[in-house]
């Protein structure tokens, strides 16, 4: 990799980019002033439409088109999704703390597109310490005259609030998120209307996910046909994967879209722990189904169309590596744990299924299960499937769908010990 | 008319209007698609995800737009991968819904599996059973065999109190937020909410005193568990053993429609009201009703009730027989060659009000209605709110304005519905929200959901409606008696919302009015609904906030207020008759040597200093009717039985006059109307069986099936009717002169208010309210305190009618300056209109 875009202090010469006059003195915030003192909101959404850009936070919907559907109607508001909740994702973080300007700008670019007079960003409860120092770094926008009134002399206005979560995974999701800015408790929304029609306070609304936004001053100061070229045509530019498990060198690494897993994991993080064999992939955190760890699989390139072909997610590309040693039986009801104390009780299913297929799976997990409970298991993942109010509930039956699928071994396993113990005390 | 749109449910084709939710579509061709957190009076949250049915659309050619057709003919339709919520997916032109498919039972079947998995074992115990949506979905859909082991259950707190009233079990909710959306939505106290998530999600209170809304009882019909459940009924009986009555509430001039459930104890054999629940009707109270209204019937079962005859002898009441006390009683009036006065309390019935104007006519005695503290019952029958009005619905067109009036305190069930016309957002968002206009002395709760808030001093509500007038009218003084705004920039802002509205409904209240004023007010309002042609029309003309449930009755049936008090009223007469009505516990006190006749249901003050009392039966325990304030006659049942030495007013006073030889004894109630509508004009159309009659209501809530919860909805007992005004009879109308009114002065002047949880004697008794129910108090400005040195929660003394009294200050940033808010039946002397008043702390160390 010869230049980072988005990790962009870790170039050299660009270590001390946090640092407002560093980034101004190499370029910082020219895109945002071109933007707000030459171009209408109109051409802006047009560039980021041009660029092919997909939206980083998990879904990958194309971000000028999602700008494009904004509602007639004023205010209007955008948002940074910087609640990173996903299990194995940090990449919004060493962002925010690393490279802070190139993320307000693009949300500031965003805001002008959309019209927004005022802007927020929402960090996890746990980046409270960040949060204070993005603040200050909003406080010296606003002296610099980059944020405020009349900016550069024209009619355009904006503000950055910070708005810090209280600790729900759920919150990352976009409306449950607005819920959560406007005081209330952070459960989802139901869709339509999407928030660009009715969003914050019903009002139009932008949320993007922080990396997405990173993008957005290098497509305007570079132009969209240069962004396409990095990726593939359907999942253009760069992206941060969130490397983490049993990798050897764990961590951070931003590669164009469209690299293969075996590049990720064998060339750049230098393979697996300990050298064992590589189990199983969790593409997209505790959300999408595991991946076995087949060639087939290894090769597939990582970018929004081809991970779905062999039956997962790239989602935020928090991918977590299982080596030989992962039960997954076991690793089926950490997931099911997370998903249990995250679901947030709005909707039937989600709700009480996430606490039924926890148990079921404790049931297992401790040798106390007959292949009934895992037939159940199924049925209750069947149940809660497609018929929940948000993705959530359909992600919690990811890791029970694909585990059992791919590793019944694994779950064969407690079945057998389970009914051995039965057959010992019936001896006994 | 709303374009109506063609939908095809299980293969049958129903037209619906555009905008039908799926679920709401089906209801109409009686499919009950199974539900539980929607609710046709809430917005659609999609949460229990009970209603999910198949759903398919028509496929278009993707360039034409042209439907595609089948080979058979039949439209090609795009059916979603997922099922669909069918309480959140609004029909579109050619959709088509499967409700029976294997798909759709099976997701059914899942839910209620769900929601069993933490679901208690209660029903054997549980409130609800016998009407509980999850017990009979259960039944329906559920699946018999339960897959969920019992140890893994969560076992969770089952007694939560959410304030004195509202209990809450949490291991029946099953999170639906009916509650909280009930509150959020329609009442706009948020008090209640969820608290955690996923499984440990859980109502909560956040208010101090918990669950503090008018509305609270409201969330116990509407949750579709046994989860909330009131103080008041919770474990008292089991729905199947209880006897139904249709009936009206008594407390204020909106004539809530109520459903009595009464049982029969198996111990002393003796019938009692289990239960109050709301009874649809959509024009009145829809399905909901106030706490007042809810909780307070305590008093038709209290100890001090009246059970016989009593006449005095030797200075003392002594029980006798109907025979000995009528035949005094009418030989006392015939006696008294005309010198007689007769006081009928507002809170009557329409019958009983006809029969004791009747008795008291015939001698030619002068009658007046108790308290009459208000004017304009007269200017009402002319010009009243225009017949099928409903204020829920009023949109953008219409302007409401309210003077004088705390309308949550005054009359609930009609600030609930003015604050859904005000606040309420459409799918046009808020291009459908009537504008609201709030003209007071002080802030109230309407001011929050007002468009537009007027401030006056106390004593200016008829200039101010004068100047509204003349803005209005654009500084020509076509209206009546109107004056310039003085360059009041609320008065001209509200002038301009009235001038821009088509429709004009003015809502005028007592608040700090004497009758004379009251009078005023009432016609400066009418004059200016007469000139902009507001009137004779729904969604236009006046409404009165009345003191009691009958008051427009009163009016009616000539039993109008005399503007004085009882005192001055009954001075020179040698007979006085009373019917529910107690001045002398109100501090206006009868002449010592007048002959006193009371009928009552307590033993009032009135009552035990009378020379004869006659026990009278409350209204729960016979028939009768009441007119609401905006003129509906509804007519209510009995629900209790009684002894038969107590009887209904109306035949009290015609038995009198029976005796007397001056008139029948009706057949009963029914027939005491037929006489009301052929001597009082407006009734003329009016029988006991125009008044039961019943229509399809929508949104079809209640009966039977429980489809949404609670069997108390379904109203078998009749809609009422609302009596045509005159100028809805073909009259003309023309504005009258506004008569002008003398102010009181002093440096602090007493101002008579409304507040809901007041001590009158038909509240004072439900015990269980009595921790809402405050001491008598008064409110007083921050700045008078700090003169007169009060501190909040003070005892003060007051010299009001010429008496003493002690009472409570409470300090206030709301009350203005110069103003001593003094709440109506709080124990104290009956305060007509505003008094000066001077405030002195009680020291309570040199007292003692
Ligand atoms: C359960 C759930 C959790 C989510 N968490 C996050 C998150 O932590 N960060 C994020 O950016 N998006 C998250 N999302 C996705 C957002 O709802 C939303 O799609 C995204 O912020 C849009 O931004 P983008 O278009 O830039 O990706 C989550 C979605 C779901 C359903
Ligand atoms: S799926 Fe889960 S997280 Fe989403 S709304 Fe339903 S309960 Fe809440
Ligand atoms: S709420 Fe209904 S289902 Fe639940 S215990 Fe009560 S009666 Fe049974
Ligand atoms: S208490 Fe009743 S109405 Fe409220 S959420 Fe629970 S089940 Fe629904
Ligand atoms: S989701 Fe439709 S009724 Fe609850």
């Amino acid at each position: 990799m010869t230049e980072y875009l988005l990790l962009r202090h870790r170039n050299r010469g660009e270590e001390n980019i946090a640092d407002l006059d560093t980034y101004l003195s190499l370029g910082g915030f020219e895109a945002y002033e071109r933007v707000v003192t030459t171009m209408t909101p109109q051409e802006v959404i047009d560039i980021v439409k041009a660029s092919g850009l997909r939206g980083r936070g998990g879904a990958g919907f194309p971000t000028g088109v999602k700008w494009s559907f904004l509602s007639d109607r004023f205010p209007r508001y955008v948002v940074a999704n910087s609640d990173e909740s996903e299990p194995g994702t940090f990449k919004d973080r060493e962002i925010m703390e690393q490279n802070p300007f190139q993320f307000l700008e693009g949300l500031m670019i965003c805001a002008y597109a959309a019209q927004a007079e005022v802007a927020y960003n929402y960090c996890r409860g746990e980046f409270w310490e960040l949060t204070q120092v993005l603040e200050s770094k909003v406080r010296q926008l606003n002296d610099r005259g980059l944020l405020g009134r009349r900016i550069f002399d024209t009619d355009y206005s904006l503000q950055i609030n910070h708005h810090l979560g209280a600790g729900a995974y759920i919150c990352g999701e976009e409306s449950a998120l607005l819920e959560s800015i406007e005081g209330k408790l952070g459960q989802p929304r139901l869709k339509p209307p999407f928030p660009a029609d009715r969003g914050l306070y019903q009002l139009p609304t932008v949320v993007n996910n922080t990396e997405t936004l990173t993008n957005v001053p290098l497509i305007i100061s570079r132009g969209p046909e240069w962004y396409k070229s990095i990726g593939t045509e359907k999942s253009c530019g760069p992206k941060i994967m969130c490397l983490s498990g049993h990798a050897k060198h764990p961590g951070n690494y931003e590669t164009p879209l469209g690299i293969t897993f075996r590049e990720l994991i064998f060339d750049l993080a230098g393979g697996i722990r300990d050298d064992k064999a590589l189990k199983a992939i969790m593409p997209s955190g505790a959300s999408a189904p595991f991946l076995p760890a087949s060639d087939e699989v290894l090769d597939t390139p990582l970018t929004y169309e081809d991970i779905p072909k062999i039956g997962s997610q790239l989602g935020s590309a928090s991918i977590i590596l299982l080596d030989e040693t992962v039960d997954i039986s076991w690793a089926a009801l950490k997931t099911m744990k997370f998903f249990e104390h995250e679901s947030c009780g709005k909707c039937t299913p989600c709700r009480e299924g996430t606490y039924w297929m926890y148990h079921l799976l404790g049931r297992i997990n401790s040798d106390k299960a007959e292949q009934a409970d895992v037939d159940l298991l199924g049925e209750v993942a069947q149940q809660v499937v497609g018929k929940c109010l948000c993705p959530l509930g359909d992600f919690a039956t990811s890791a029970v769908f694909s585990g059992i699928e791919l590793f019944q071994q694994d779950f064969n396993l407690h079945i057998a010990t389970a009914v051995n113990g039965k057959d010992d005390s019936n001896t006994k | 008319m709303t374009e109506s749109i063609l939908v095809n449910i299980d293969d049958k084709e129903v037209a619906v209007p555009k905008g039908t939710l799926v679920v709401d579509a089906a209801k109409r061709v009686d499919n009950d698609i199974p539900v539980f957190c929607y609710h046709p009076k809430l917005d659609p949250v999609g949460m229990c995800r009970m209603c999910l049915v198949e759903v398919g659309t028509p496929l278009r050619d993707k360039e034409t737009g042209e439907m595609m057709f089948e080979e058979n003919g039949q439209p090609t339709i795009n059916w979603m991968p997922n099922l669909q919520t069918a309480c959140t997916m609004v029909v579109s032109d050619g959709m088509c819904i499967r409700t029976t498919t294997s798909q759709v039972t099976r997701a059914r079947k899942d839910v209620v599996e769900f929601l069993l998995t933490s679901h208690p074992l209660d029903c054997p115990v549980c409130d609800k059973g016998g009407e509980c949506p999850l017990q009979n979905l259960t039944m329906s859909h559920g699946s018999s065999e339960s897959r969920f082991l019992l140890e893994e259950k969560m076992n969770i707190e089952k007694h939560v109190p959410l304030g004195d009233l509202i209990f809450l079990d949490r291991e029946r909710c099953i999170q639906c937020a009916r509650c909280t959306r009930f509150q959020d939505e329609l009442v706009g106290d948020s008090v209640i909410g969820f608290d955690e998530r996923g499984r440990s999600l859980q109502i909560i209170t956040h208010s101090d005193p918990g669950f503090d809304s008018y509305f609270s009882g409201n969330t116990t019909d509407i949750c579709p568990v046994g989860a909330l459940t009131t103080t008041d009924f919770r474990f008292g009986a089991r729905p199947w053993e209880l006897a139904h009555t249709p009936s009206v509430c008594p407390h204020c001039p909106v004539g809530c429609n109520l459903h009595i459930n009464t049982r029969r104890s198996g111990q002393d054999g003796n019938w009692s009201i289990k239960r109050v629940m709301p009874r649809q009707n959509e024009q009145v109270n829809e399905i909901w009703i106030c706490d007042k209204g809810r909780f307070g019937h305590h008093f038709v079962n209290n100890s001090d009730r009246l059970t016989a005859p009593m006449v005095r002898r030797h200075g003392e009441l002594v029980e006798t027989s109907w025979d000995v006390a009528l035949g005094l009683v009418s030989e006392k009036l015939q006696s008294s060659n005309g010198s007689i006065a007769g006081i009928a309390g507002e809170r009557l019935s329409n019958e009983d009000l006809f029969a004791f104007r009747n008795l008291i006519q015939v001698n030619e005695g002068s009658v007046s209605q108790w308290p009459g503290l208000l004017g304009g019952g007269d200017l009402v029958q002319k010009v009243g709110v225009g017949v099928d009005t409903d204020l829920a619905k009023l949109g953008s067109d219409t302007a409401i304005l309210v003077i004088a009036s705390d309308l949550s305190e005054e009359a609930p069930l009609w600030w609930f519905k003015v604050r859904q016309a005000a606040t309420k957002l459409g799918a046009s968002l808020d291009k459908s929200r009537a504008a609201l206009i709030v003209a007071n002395a002080r802030e109230t709760k309407l001011d929050k959901i007002a468009k537009y808030c007027v401030r006056y001093n106390y004593g200016d509500e008829v200039r101010t409606i004068l100047a509204l007038s003349h803005a209005v009218s654009d500084g020509n003084t076509g209206i009546m008696g109107s004056i310039a705004a003085n360059d009041n920039d609320d008065v001209i802002a509200a002038a301009k919302a009235i001038s821009a509205a088509k429709n004009l409904i003015i809502i005028y209240g007592g608040e700090g009015q004497s009758y004379a004023a009251s009078n005023a007010l009432a016609q400066a309002c009418s004059n200016l609904l007469i000139a902009k042609g507001n009137v004779g029309k729904k969604d236009n003309g006046l409404i009165p906030v009345w003191t009691h449930c009958n008051t427009q009755g009163a009016w009616d049936m000539g039993v109008k207020p005399a503007g004085v008090s009882a005192t001055e009223f009954v001075a020179d007469a040698d007979v006085i008759l009373l019917a529910g009505a107690d001045p002398v516990g109100d501090g206006e006190p009868l002449p010592e040597n007048s002959f006193v006749v009371v009928s009552e249901l307590f033993k009032t003050k009135t009552a035990i200093s009378a020379d004869v009392v006659l026990p009278a039966q409350a209204f729960v325990e016979r028939e009768g009717s009441y007119t609401t304030g905006d003129r509906r006659v509804q007519r209510f049942y009995p629900a209790l039985p009684c002894s038969e030495n107590v009887l209904p007013d109306w035949e009290i006073f015609q038995r009198i006059a029976n005796e007397m030889g001056v008139g029948d004894v009706s057949a009963g109630p029914a027939a005491v109307m037929r006489q009301i509508s052929l001597q009082v004009p407006q009734y003329r159309d009016i029988s006991y069986e125009n008044l039961a009659a019943v229509e399809e209501q929508w949104p079809d809530i209640g009966g039977e099936d429980s489809y949404y919860g609670g069997t108390g909805f379904q109203n078998t007992g009749g809609l009422g009717v609302q009596t045509l005004s005159l100028i809805e009879s073909g009259f003309s109308v023309s504005p009258g002169d506004v008569d002008p009114i003398g102010l009181a002065t002093g440096e602090l002047l007493g101002v008579p208010v409304t507040v809901l949880y007041d001590r009158g004697s038909t509240f004072v008794k439900s015990e269980i309210m009595n921790s809402r129910i405050s001491d008598p108090y008064i409110e007083i400005n921050v700045g008078d305190a700090l003169t007169h040195n009060v501190t909040d929660g003070d005892m003060v003394s007051l010299i009001l009618n010429g008496k003493e009294r002690e009472l409570i200050a409470r300090v206030s940033n709301d009350v203005p300056q110069g103003a001593v808010l003094i709440p109506r039946s709080m124990d104290g002397p009956m305060l007509r209109g505003v008094v000066p008043v001077n405030i002195n702390t009680i020291d309570h160390g040199s007292k003692e």
